[in-house]
């Protein structure tokens, strides 16, 4: 029996700031970052919204879609690096909300920008396995860029839900390969506001060797070649980087575009891949085969294949896609934006 | 005073070696070089470092016994010496080697250059370039090098009329060289728009008009002339090494738009070698930015002042030009590893010399010479090569 995505969900929260409003306050020249990061807004949160309440959002628009009941799901593993208490799980509130609770296997993970994935392949097992009937991996993240670091101009908020089981299955999970080393490309020490990176060492040593490797090694371990996806979606910290490592591994940019999400919504850090992986499910075929590969910093790569299924049309647009939620922004300037990401301290 | 020459050369590829430590670097350079020379480790009898700032980079000092330490060197107790002159390291390192070995002290002696600066990120870098300035005068209060050269660019399109497009050149042309250069960091050829549209950096510099940030490291093996043919069959003779100091500031200078330790370290290097300029065949000099390359070309006697720029834009400088300068790629194309780059300047050199310069070879290259800058003009070397 195929197991694979029972259903899906994504929150975005609706306010933007515009690439030229950061480089307004700090005096740099909008045209140089947007044709260097390929990005031209990111989303901002609201004042009380933080990765538990984005979970929430995305858990409900998937249970909404599947006609799943809270109390089916037996496992909730939530991937964040800006989960809003260092000790107390989000994956508790999110449960909670959504009426899992109390029979429940239930956990945060963390692992930069691919916790999410982390989860889905721990549902996965869990699945496989018969322990549990179906589990929801969530990727989620309120991500935090200094005042007048590189990372302001891209880190967003965002995540997504995804059920895994057996029954019902919209998009097959046909395999998975995940490449991981100990690397110093990004970090946030306990009690730190704000996460320190290795500069231009993110990129060669960080994103491409681990998305190069894990994309390879799944693409050797299935005996596939690019051809035979329809559609590719990579972890997108910035335009550039999946246009790139996309290219180098011989995929179009045509199979690239309806899962790069990144130049209006920015890096979701958590929710960035997951986020584009909705964004081909709310489009997708029957049939059609899709290569996944997420990055986190630290560092690895999960990557997969996954085979959409006839169900898939059961459910499309039962619940927002991603093209809605990025529809009618409220635009903020920075000193909103300041208020909104609490970094203005009374 | 003996006559000094080369007989073996090394160097790194440059570029962000992300896998390579300093150690690692050194030891590559300099096996290159002992295997070029066909010299083993206990031929040798003194060892010079030239390396800015492995203090910031690295929190490394005392480098001169690391480095004796992981060449194996500490065997026979070989004295090692680390030289600093901010980015005229390199070229100050090769010059106290040819002093050892011209004195009679030595024998057989490496000179060495050595940075490795992309274990820091971006601002800490330029704080430890910044340290090649005035610390009390300059840095403290602001001045960083693209901002010092950018005035000294300004001034010089004030003066003589340089233009954005002539500085542009410099790159495009040391991008070209570059591009044929296996070890260069980089090997694209570039355009005066792709030069003219890179970000601003310090007006009226750009992106392009900078050289980068890179790891790196060069070894020479130095020995009297008069015993050269016992090592290699193609040595290359050292004819001057010549070294000038200036005002560490820039605004203490007599001028913002010459740097008169160049002028009166070729008049050194010349006179040393009883030799005119015309004879020079090919020339590395120092273009960490654009501008400094077109007041190296003017200050080294090559153009008239004033004329380096048109030159350039002429293709005087180019390889098949009147003089080809900085084959290499120069600093700008082929990389800046800030004490590396002086001794890397002498390899590239004894490449052309010896005809081993490939599809950049400047055909029948007898002469070469070096020009090595610290700071803004606080320290210049100047090297004279000959077959």
């Amino acid at each position: 029996m195929p197991i694979g995505i029972t259903t899906y969900g994504v929150y975005i929260p609706r306010y933007r700031i515009r690439v030229e409003e950061i480089a307004r306050v700090w005096g740099d020249d909008p045209n140089d970052i947007k044709k260097g990061l390929r990005v031209l807004e990111k989303s901002v949160p609201d004042r009380d919204e933080d990765t538990a309440t984005i979970a929430v959002e995305a858990a409900r628009s998937a249970l909404r879609r599947s006609g799943l009941e809270g109390a089916d799901i037996g496992a909730i593993y939530v991937g964040s690096e800006s989960h809003p208490y260092a000790v107390k799980p989000t994956a508790t509130i999110v449960a909670e909300a959504v009426r899992a609770t109390p029979e429940l296997m239930a956990a945060d993970f963390e692992f930069a920008c691919k916790a999410g994935t982390a989860a889905i392949q721990t549902c996965l097992g869990l699945v496989a396995a018969d322990y549990i009937k179906y589990g929801m991996a969530i990727g989620a993240d309120t991500s935090q860029g200094a005042p007048a670091d590189a990372l302001e101009y891209t880190a967003a908020a965002g995540g997504a839900a995804y059920v895994i089981g057996k029954n019902h299955v919209i998009a097959e999970i046909e395999d998975t390969f995940s490449f991981t080393t100990d690397t110093f490309d990004f970090w946030r020490r306990e009690g730190q506001q704000y996460p320190k990176h290795g500069g231009r060492f993110t990129g060669e040593p960080g994103y491409f060797k681990h998305v190069l490797a894990g994309a390879r090694g799944l693409l050797e371990k299935t005996h596939s070649t690019p051809e035979d996806f329809d559609y590719v979606v990579f972890h997108q910290p910035n335009g550039k980087f999946p246009r790139s490592v996309a290219s180098t591994l011989g995929f179009s940019q045509d199979q690239l575009k309806q899962g790069l999400m990144v130049e209006r919504l920015g890096n979701a850090y958590s929710g960035s891949a997951l986020i584009g992986l909705a964004s081909v499910l709310d489009v997708a075929e029957p049939g059609s085969r899709i290569f996944m590969t997420a990055f986190g910093s630290g560092a690895g790569s999960d990557s997969f294949t996954i085979q959409v299924t006839n169900e898939i049309s059961k459910v499309q647009g039962l619940a927002p896609t991603v093209a809605e939620l990025l529809e009618a922004p409220i635009y903020l300037d920075y000193a909103l934006y300041a208020k909104h990401k609490n970094k203005i301290v009374l | 005073m003996r006559e000094v020459a080369i007989v073996g050369i090394g160097c790194t590829k440059f570029g962000e070696m992300w896998d390579k430590s300093f150690r690692d670097l050194f030891i590559e350079a300099g096996l290159m070089a002992l295997e070029d020379a066909q010299v083993s480790g206990a031929q040798i009898e003194a060892l010079y470092g030239g390396n800015m700032s492995s203090g910031i980079f690295l929190e490394q000092e005392h480098v001169g016994a690391l480095i004796a330490d992981y060449s194996g060197l500490t065997a026979n107790n070989v004295p090692s010496t680390r030289v600093e002159a901010a980015c005229a390291s390199g070229g100050l390192a090769l010059r106290s080697g040819v002093i050892a070995v011209a004195s009679g002290y030595h024998d057989v002696v490496i000179s060495a250059g050595i940075e490795k600066m992309t274990d820091v990120g971006a601002e800490k870098a330029m704080d430890a370039l910044a340290a090649a300035a005035d610390r009390e005068w300059e840095a403290a209060v602001g001045a960083t090098f693209p901002g010092l050269y950018a005035m000294m660019a300004r001034a010089h399109m004030y003066e003589f009329g340089t233009t954005r497009e002539q500085l542009a050149q410099v790159a495009v042309k040391n991008h070209y060289h570059g591009s044929m250069n296996p070890r260069a960091q980089f090997r694209n050829k570039i355009t005066i728009d792709t030069v003219v549209s890179s970000p601003l950096v310090a007006d009226p510099l750009r992106l392009f008009d900078c050289s980068p940030i890179t790891d790196g490291a060069a070894a020479v093996v130095l020995v009297p002339a008069a015993r050269a043919k016992e090592f290699t069959d193609t040595p290359i003779y050292i004819k001057a090494a010549a070294q000038a100091s200036d005002t560490i500031t820039l605004h203490d200078r007599r001028s913002l738009t010459s740097i008169d330790a160049t002028t009166v370290a070729a008049d050194r290097a010349f006179k040393m070698a009883k030799l005119q300029r015309s004879k020079i065949d090919v020339a590395e000099v120092h273009d960490c930015f654009t501008i400094a390359e077109i007041m190296a070309i003017e200050d080294l006697g090559f153009f008239e002042k004033g004329a380096g720029g048109p030159a350039t834009i002429a293709g005087e400088t180019a390889i098949g030009g009147k003089i080809p300068i900085n084959t290499s790629g120069g600093l700008k194309a082929c990389g800046h590893p800030v004490g590396a780059t002086g001794v890397k300047q002498a390899v590239e050199i004894v490449e052309q010399l010896r005809g081993d310069a490939g599809k950049r070879q400047v055909d029948g290259a007898e002469v070469g010479l070096t020009h090595n800058v610290g700071g803004t003009g606080g320290t210049v070397v100047v090297h004279i090569l000959a077959r």
